[in-house]
């Protein structure tokens, strides 16, 4: 059994979530009104774009992994194919617009996906996780040697097109940042449909007992496929605004093995089944390496240069994981979660009298 | 001629295959006292290699530096164990794996934090010179490279087979409340395994760090003994060897027949895919027994 | 039709087809090892039947085999008119089929309200899509589950612990929450392996109840394993024994009390085990 995420508190499908909602249209109204009149280049290019393509990629691993249970190592090789697919489109279909491109490319993405999890319907465990390795190197070599991907481009890499939406140019950086923000807020709804729904059920059954889950007739391996689909859609889009949103560019050395394992642990630092978590694993994930630049910076001066800022945030990251893993396997939401509780509890408290 | 050639390809890989065989049993060893999959194998590899060099540059002679070096594997060993496995032993085997993949980010980047990021080379006194041996060709450095990996396996092989410590890590890695209830020291057993295990990393990292340069890229060796390991199972030591020895040869193969129809550098999956399609046919490896699931 | 069978003593070919369950000369071993040896028995409908046996007898080996979890080496189960070599687990419960497990096999991240409501997975007919989107049909099929789950919830007096994720409740009560997945289906046959393994005497007896009035209230034929000799013979009308993966007896509880052959190998053994003579 692979019961990852244990019984995590936190993952019932049914209901949940729903005391969060006024919080959800506070952070869309930050989201979409406060922070575009107030953020400057740096916060929207820097920070929150980045910020929003790697949350929405965590999001997609988090369906796979900590909702289905089963580890993937190679996740930015999905979001290496849906860029790449996004790309090609815009470039040979010049007539379809971005929208469509963009649906395409997560679609192609999950077909890619559903290929590399077949080796799920027979391994489990450690053996699936390794052949998920096969993803990550095969579809970063195809890119590299395949010219064909990157239009020829005798360096490898390749200017996107600008994003273009509707008849917009959103060629700003505040453009970019409100279309990633655009597709991650819809996509986010669709999979908390998801989760919600018999479908997100079975995939948590899945992951908890994958016995009883077919005894009582949930049809295992279609469900296993349909995460890896799913999940790798997911990721593929993310793959697109890393690209088109973000960088502007695509490079097959953009998505190797580091940036698969930043994903993985966006999803353990955040929290396991979880879709806060993917948010907050990957808000953590982009802001710690500044954070610790800047007191790197002042505490040591000169001394920090980037070689030394570079291995300190590996051991820092090293020892988030292993920290969040031993103290708080639910991670970061179940922090919040209980802190929340805390504050309420005391508001609670003094607010009323005590009675009994 | 054809068949001489192939067969120097063959017996190429074979050798690399030695070496690979070599990291993967550093996995085994651990895999067999904690059942874990410690991914940090590789990153110990490089904390290993990156040590000694320093050590021999900074004058220190080299027994000395190999003492050092492996008291240092044996603290970092003692250290995870310590504080990493064992507050999370009632925990799935995902995550612990995972948990070693933390460890890995923090010993690489302390490895080079403390000595520094350049590239060492590193000159073992081999020379590394065509041999011909029954009128195949044969690299000097690979065949001693081989020898050396063979040994290792095979003073392991003895040491786990004929010593007290030896058989307390069978019983461990057969049951452990047993060997616990039989009075078998468990600390004493998990720093020899893991003293054991930092020794495969120093030999490996020494024979590879001679090969690709003491480097930061030295720790991705691991993702070579990961479809050895696929294909020989996580807790067997013959078949980190068999495993080896396969994916050397495809791998060798591969490059030399297939590599040159679909533009080369297929050496980075190549083992992967080989292992899966295995893995395919026979779900439970090479040597691992079915086993029947209890509900 | 099944073909004329050479067991002599046994001859299931006119029962089968009318009965909840049949096996028909199970044998089964693991590794040279018999964990089921020739075994024959039928369960009419509506009957509670008790398997009984020392450790080690095949008991839960015949469960898992009936539910398709091992495929015996030679032999036949009918399960409501169908015969099988190799019952099809996937299909098991579209046969009408649930089925309990020794260890808990709940799913522990769920919420004890979406562990029963997943019992009726099987009749999911909406998409993914479907789902997501939310058509009428999608929620109507969901908000029906619900509702069953509810009802089994309230059943099994569960219904204050509806919204608890399933692993942190207390032992006895998530064998009580799988047992409400299992029935939640309304299945025409319901196995139970070791449903009272660990509860104390109270739970054991409340437990039985909610089992006879599964099989009073819903028509459930049940098939339970219970090492429990008390317990079996006041629940069961029938009692099948098991001993070294042979089937030594076969009959109603009362037959079984006086049953020579039981007393010699089944008690006999245990008894020995107590004094320590060992096998």
């Amino acid at each position: 059994m692979t019961d990852l995420a244990l019984a995590k508190a936190t993952a019932s499908p049914a209901r949940r979530f729903s005391p969060a909602l006024p919080g959800i249209g506070l952070l869309l109204v930050v989201a979409y009104g406060i922070l575009p009149l107030v953020a400057n280049e740096y916060l929207f290019d820097a920070i929150l774009t980045p910020f929003l393509a790697l949350a929405l990629a965590g999001l997609g691993l988090n369906i796979l992994t900590g909702y289905a249970g089963q580890v993937s190592l190679g996740s930015s090789a999905f979001m290496a194919v849906g860029a790449y697919a996004a790309y090609n489109l815009a470039l040979r279909l010049p007539g379809v617009p971005f929208m469509i491109d963009i649906l395409l490319a997560g679609v192609v993405a999950a077909a890619v996906g559903l290929l590399f999890g077949l080796p799920s319907l027979r391994l489990r465990g450690f053996y699936l996780a390794v052949s998920t390795l096969a993803a990550q190197f095969f579809v970063q070599w195809v890119f590299n040697k395949v010219g064909w991907f990157s239009n020829n481009s005798p360096s490898g890499i390749v200017s996107v097109p600008t994003l273009s939406v509707v008849g917009i140019t959103l060629d700003s950086s505040a453009g970019r940042y409100l279309f990633a923000l655009t597709v991650v807020t819809a996509v986010t709804l669709a999979v908390w449909r998801l989760v919600e729904s018999p479908t997100g059920r079975a995939l948590v059954a899945l992951r908890d007992h994958e016995t009883a889950a077919r005894v009582i007739g949930i049809p295992v391996l279609r469900v296993k496929l349909l995460a890896f689909a799913v999940s790798s859609f997911i990721i593929g889009v993310a793959g697109v605004l890393w690209a088109f949103a973000y960088l502007r560019t695509v490079e097959p050395a953009g998505f190797n093995l580091d940036r698969s394992f930043q994903i993985l642990f966006i999803v353990i630092i955040g929290g396991l089944a979880s879709l806060r978590g993917a948010f907050l694993g990957a808000a953590l994930i982009v802001v710690f390496p500044l954070l610790l630049a800047r007191l790197g910076e002042a505490l040591l001066g000169g001394l920090f240069d980037s070689g030394v800022l570079e291995m300190s945030q590996r051991i820092v990251l090293g020892l988030l994981i292993v920290t969040f893993l031993i103290t708080e396997p639910a991670g970061l939401t179940a922090l919040l979660d209980r802190a929340w509780n805390r504050i309420a509890g005391r508001f609670r408290r003094t607010g009323l009298p005590i009675t009994g | 001629m054809e068949w001489q050639f192939f067969t120097e390809v063959l017996v190429g890989g074979l050798l690399s295959g030695v070496m690979y065989s070599l990291v993967a049993i550093g996995f085994v060893l651990i895999y067999k006292t904690s059942g874990v999959l410690n991914f940090a194998q590789g990153a110990l590899l490089l904390f290993a290699a990156l040590t000694f060099v320093s050590l021999t540059e900074r004058g220190l002679p080299v027994w000395a530096a190999i003492l050092l070096t492996l008291a240092a594997m044996t603290g970092i060993g003692a250290m995870i164990e310590r504080a990493v496995l064992r507050p999370l032993v009632n925990q799935p085997p995902i995550t612990l794996f995972m948990a070693t993949l933390g460890v890995s980010y923090v010993v690489e980047g302390a490895a080079q934090l403390l000595w520094g990021t350049q590239v060492h080379g590193l000159d073992l006194g081999i020379d590394d010179l065509p041999l011909e041996i029954g009128g195949v060709l044969v690299s000097s450095f690979d065949l001693f490279a081989a020898a050396v990996a063979g040994a290792m396996v095979a003073a392991l092989t003895l040491f786990f087979r004929y010593t007290r410590i030896g058989l307390g890590f069978r019983a461990v890695a057969d049951d452990q409340l047993a060997a616990l209830a039989v009075g078998l020291s468990l600390d004493r057993i998990w720093t020899a395994v893991w003293t054991a295990a930092g020794m495969v990393a120093l030999v490996a990292g020494l024979l590879w760090g001679a090969r690709l340069g003491v480097q930061f890229s030295l720790s991705l060796v691991v993702l070579k003994a990961l479809p050895v390991l696929v294909l020989g199972g996580f807790d067997s030591i013959a078949g980190a060897i068999v495993g080896g020895l396969i994916v050397g040869a495809v791998e060798k193969l591969a490059e030399v027949y297939v590599g040159p129809f679909v533009g080369g550098g297929i050496e980075g999956w190549i083992a992967y895919v080989a292992a899966l399609g295995f893995l395919l046919i026979r779900p439970s490896g090479l040597f691992g027994a079915k086993l029947v699931e209890r509900v | 039709m099944p073909a004329v069978l050479s067991e002599p003593l046994f001859s299931p070919a006119a029962g089968a087809v009318s009965s909840a369950l049949a096996v028909e000369a199970l044998s089964l071993s693991f590794g040279g090892v018999t964990a089921l040896s020739e075994v024959s028995f039928a369960v009419a409908p509506g009957e509670i039947r008790a398997v009984i046996g020392p450790n080690g007898a095949g008991k839960s080996s015949l469960l898992n085999v009936v539910s398709g979890l091992y495929r015996p080496d030679r032999g036949r189960v009918w399960l409501g008119g169908h015969s099988f070599a190799s019952v099809p687990t996937d299909r098991l419960a579209t046969l009408g089929v649930s089925r309990t497990f020794q260890n808990l096999a709940l799913f522990k991240g769920l919420s004890v309200l979406d562990n029963v409501a997943a019992g009726l997975s099987h009749r999911l007919r909406a998409g993914v899509f479907a789902q997501v989107i939310g058509l009428p049909a999608a929620r109507r099929e969901r908000a029906e589950g619900y509702a069953r789950a509810e009802e089994l919830l309230a059943f099994l007096h569960l219904d204050g612990v509806r919204d608890r994720p399933a692993g942190t409740l207390p032992y006895g009560m998530q064998k009580r929450v799988e047992l409400a997945r299992a029935l939640v289906a309304r299945p025409r046959l319901l196995l139970l392996d070791e449903p009272m393994a660990g509860m104390t005497l109270t739970e054991k007896r409340d437990l039985s109840g909610h089992i006879r009035a599964a099989r009073d209230d819903l028509g459930t034929t049940i098939v339970l394993i219970e090492h429990d000799v008390g317990v079996v013979m006041g629940l069961s009308d029938r009692i099948a024994v098991l001993d070294y993966g042979r089937l030594i007896a076969d009959g109603t509880p009362d037959e079984i009390r006086n049953d020579p052959v039981v007393i010699d190998a089944y008690l006999g053994v245990a008894h020995d085990l107590e004094a320590g003579e060992g096998i």
